[in-house]
């Protein structure tokens, strides 16, 4: 330990750490910008500048290791000014139109600004030429809003793995993006939006689908309904100044109703239908593989996470087989919408539109695909982010925090807590063993509150063994065999998952993959800031849920039931096939 | 060989370019060396670009590839140091030294010179492929600023109203080699 004063407080500090940890320690508040949580400190931004006693010059907190006896003062009025000066330089280059850019609310540049005391602008520099980049369906970038703190790139390069921003040139040259400064759809980027979730200003956002849905709304010819993905209803509070991980799901039902939609609904509702597809896919797959000793491609992976698609289609193919043909629950849903749910209305699929409200960048990508169309036209038309849901809540003028809670609408609104935990890291996995176990065995999966810990919470690899005992009969060749699952989350976790495999073999049987860490409470269509204190109480938030439902397996859902009964028949029946199934293609890098 | 440095086609405009596959033979080789060795990227570029006379797309991509970087990744260093080029270069690569020692002594100068006299920009090259004009950033002799290289040779204290006769030895010594070699 080291003693250290900083300001009035002397201190004892672990070796190692920096100015900036141990001023955190003493709750005193250094501003930061590029700095990020869990990563190494690159120092790029100067926006910590702090005053150390016998130092030549001021130092950055962030990168700057504490020693014996060092004296720090991180309000000295040259440490404040330098600070003050170095945001000042940002925003000499910063392309702001503050009043008309997306993230005028809670932009961390304009916040530092006003922090800082920034009254006017001393220096006008020369500004980056403006290139939109509007070539993907899920993120816009706009380089001129860029202030080189190089967080995207650590996002994308270190917690995803992806590596497709990045610094080109540089100097004042520099510009963050795609090889050969191309547009994103010119490299392998899984369209994650974590990039979108971190930049500090606005120069990387999804694109909106903002206008498309009031359009839709307005047209009094057209059935407007919306599903909301499980993580929205522990994360969008967030929006109206309550604590991440409260659950509003009441309250996000009754300002759907009030933005007019025709039909409020659950993805809940098809991730319980997942469940029964998916469940049944792996049963399927271990059967072959046990019985009938057939080639059959395992471990299975969980396929609801478009970016880790788009992943695996891009950099390991040859798992293609391996993920489950199950569409993600917002595809099903668009799909059993716009057929079973359109004929209960007596209404043609282009009738029919299908909003969505997911955590998610990637969603606005996949419902894009060009496979899914299965009702005949488009099966999701168009895809809000948390955050976009919550801007048409307030330019609606509906006061969130005084609503009523409501409930969703019957029938596609009615689910279990297994599918609420879809939006955690291991909920998957939880809520398949839920079902998977109770079918194999006719009795309740035997762990504790039915959690299963081993895959729960924020180590990035997780693995688990369960061995099934007292099988049903025709279950029988399951007797004794130990399951054996893993969970990944954040895309470098995942490659580090797959290499072990391809090392290794088939060490498991079933895997759930999620492309964003935490699983979609943390996704990039998430409220920002998003860190690990965040993601844990929007996860706890979920588990809650969960716990507060009398039904909390996907197969006691009357309704899913009802589904098979009235329309598709059995899981992977033809019909479940034609709907609720797709392909993946491997994908040119 | 005269002036130019090995990282130059040959001089004599004949067909003694390596092949295609002579190259991609050479590249495979030097990525299979350095792809395990920690920093080994930088080495392999600069051999990549001794091979090829510059970086084109798909020499990046198989390098990428090579390393398990992705593109992006890879053009981000190539784009960072002056050394790498995209484009193919010219027979001589003319690199202006602007550190701080030559800035002050009137490098700007010399490098206006040289794009009067060459008419190009910097990273440009000549029409007929002849000069490439590019900026430095401090070659190690300060002590003799400003000093520009021309591939391989240092030319030091270079004063703007030498540069166009600086250009045209370069070019007679070109000619007069290309000469002897086919004589």
């Amino acid at each position: 330990m080291f003693n250290v004063t900083i300001n009035t407080q002397k201190i004892q500090v672990p070796e190692g750490a920096t100015i900036l940890q141990a001023a955190r320690q003493v709750g005193i508040t250094v501003p930061t910008l590029c700095n990020m949580e869990k990563r190494e400190a690159i120092g790029a931004c100067r926006v910590c500048l702090v005053d150390v006693e016998g130092a030549r010059t001021l130092v950055a907190a962030c990168s700057t290791p504490v020693t014996e006896g060092m004296v720090v003062r991180t309000n000295s009025s040259a440490a404040r000014a330098a600070r003050r000066h170095v945001v000042e330089m940002l925003l000499s280059e910063h392309d702001g139109n503050c009043q008309t850019c997306d993230r005028s609310g809670d932009c961390e540049l304009r916040a530092l600004a006003d922090e800082m005391g920034v009254s006017g602008l001393p220096y006008e520099g020369v500004k980056a030429k403006r290139k939109l980049d509007e070539s993907t369906p899920a993120l816009v970038r706009d380089n001129a809003k860029c202030i080189k703190c190089r967080r995207c790139v650590t996002v994308c390069g270190e917690v995803q793995g992806v590596g497709a921003l990045v610094p080109q040139g540089r100097g004042f040259q520099t510009v963050i993006g795609p090889a050969f400064t191309r547009d994103m759809d010119g490299v392998a980027c899984v369209q994650c939006g974590q990039c979108a979730a971190i930049c500090p200003v606005g120069a990387i956002v999804e694109r909106s689908h903002i206008p498309e849905v009031w359009k839709a709304l307005d047209n009094a010819k057209l059935h407007v309904i919306v599903q909301t993905a499980p993580a929205i209803r522990a994360a969008l509070g967030e929006c109206f100044g309550y604590e991440p991980g409260t659950r509003v799901t009441g309250k996000m039902a009754a300002a759907l109703r009030r933005l007019g939609f025709d039909g409020v609904f659950d993805t809940n509702f098809t991730a319980d239908l997942t469940i029964m597809e998916e469940g049944t896919e792996l049963l399927t797959r271990l059967k072959k593989a046990l019985v009938g000793k057939e080639p059959v491609a395992l471990p299975m992976f969980t396929s609801c996470s478009p970016g880790w698609i788009n992943f695996a289609e891009f950099y390991f193919p040859q798992f293609l087989p391996n993920i489950s043909t199950c569409k993600s629950p917002q595809q099903m849903f668009g799909a059993v919408a716009k057929t079973y749910y359109a004929q209960k209305l007596g209404l043609k699929p282009e009738e029919l539109v299908v909003v969505s409200v997911m955590p998610c960048t990637a969603k606005k990508f996949e419902a894009q695909r060009p496979e899914m169309t299965a009702s005949g036209v488009r099966d999701v038309d168009y895809v809000l982010t948390t955050r976009e849901l919550a801007k048409m809540i307030k330019e609606a003028g509906i006061d969130f925090r005084n609503l009523p809670e409501e409930a969703m609408d019957a029938p596609l609104g009615l689910s279990s807590g297994a599918a609420d935990i879809f939006a955690n890291t291991g909920g998957v996995m939880e809520a398949a063993l839920r079902t998977a176990y109770e079918i194999v065995t006719g009795r309740e999966l035997p762990v504790d509150n039915l959690h299963v810990q081993a895959v729960s919470g924020l180590e990035g690899i997780k693995e688990a063994a369960l061995t099934i005992t007292g099988t049903r009969k025709e279950w029988s060749f399951l007797e004794g065999v130990e399951l054996k699952v893993a969970v990944s989350h954040g895309l470098a976790n995942t490659r580090r998952l797959l290499q072990h495999i391809q090392a290794n073999g088939a060490v498991y049987h079933f895997v759930e993959v999620m492309t964003c860490p935490g699983g979609c409470i943390g996704g990039g269509g998430q409220p920002r800031f998003t860190d690990d204190s965040v993601r844990l109480r929007r996860i706890a938030g979920i588990y809650c849920e969960d716990e507060g439902k009398a039904m909390r397996k996907s197969h006691e859902n009357p309704d899913v039931a009802a589904l098979y009964k009235e329309y598709l028949g059995t899981p992977l029946g033809e019909k479940s096939h034609h709907l609720l199934h797709t392909h993946y293609h491997r994908k040119e890098r | 060989m005269t002036t130019q440095s090995a990282t130059a086609p040959c001089a004599c405009a004949c067909a003694c370019e390596p092949s295609e596959q002579e190259q991609l033979k050479k590249l495979d080789e030097v990525i299979g060396e350095y792809r395990d060795k920690p920093g080994g990227l930088i080495p392999a570029l600069q051999l990549a670009q001794t091979i090829y006379g510059y970086l084109p797309e798909p020499v990046i991509r198989r390098i990428a590839d090579g390393f398990g970087k992705t593109v992006s990744e890879v053009t981000g260093v190539v784009t960072f140091y002056s050394f790498f080029t995209l484009h193919p270069r010219g027979k001589f690569l003319v690199r202006v030294c602007l550190g701080t020692a030559c800035y002050v002594r009137g490098g700007k100068e010399v490098l206006d010179a040289f794009k009067k006299k060459l008419e190009i920009e910097v990273g440009e090259t000549t029409p007929d492929r002849q000069f490439s004009l590019e900026v430095g950033r401090c070659f190690g002799a300060c002590g003799m600023a400003p000093v520009v290289m021309v591939n391989d040779t240092v030319y030091q204290r270079v004063k703007p109203a030498r540069v166009g006769e600086m250009v045209n030895q370069i070019l007679a010594g070109a000619l007069a080699a290309g000469e002897k070699e086919h004589a």
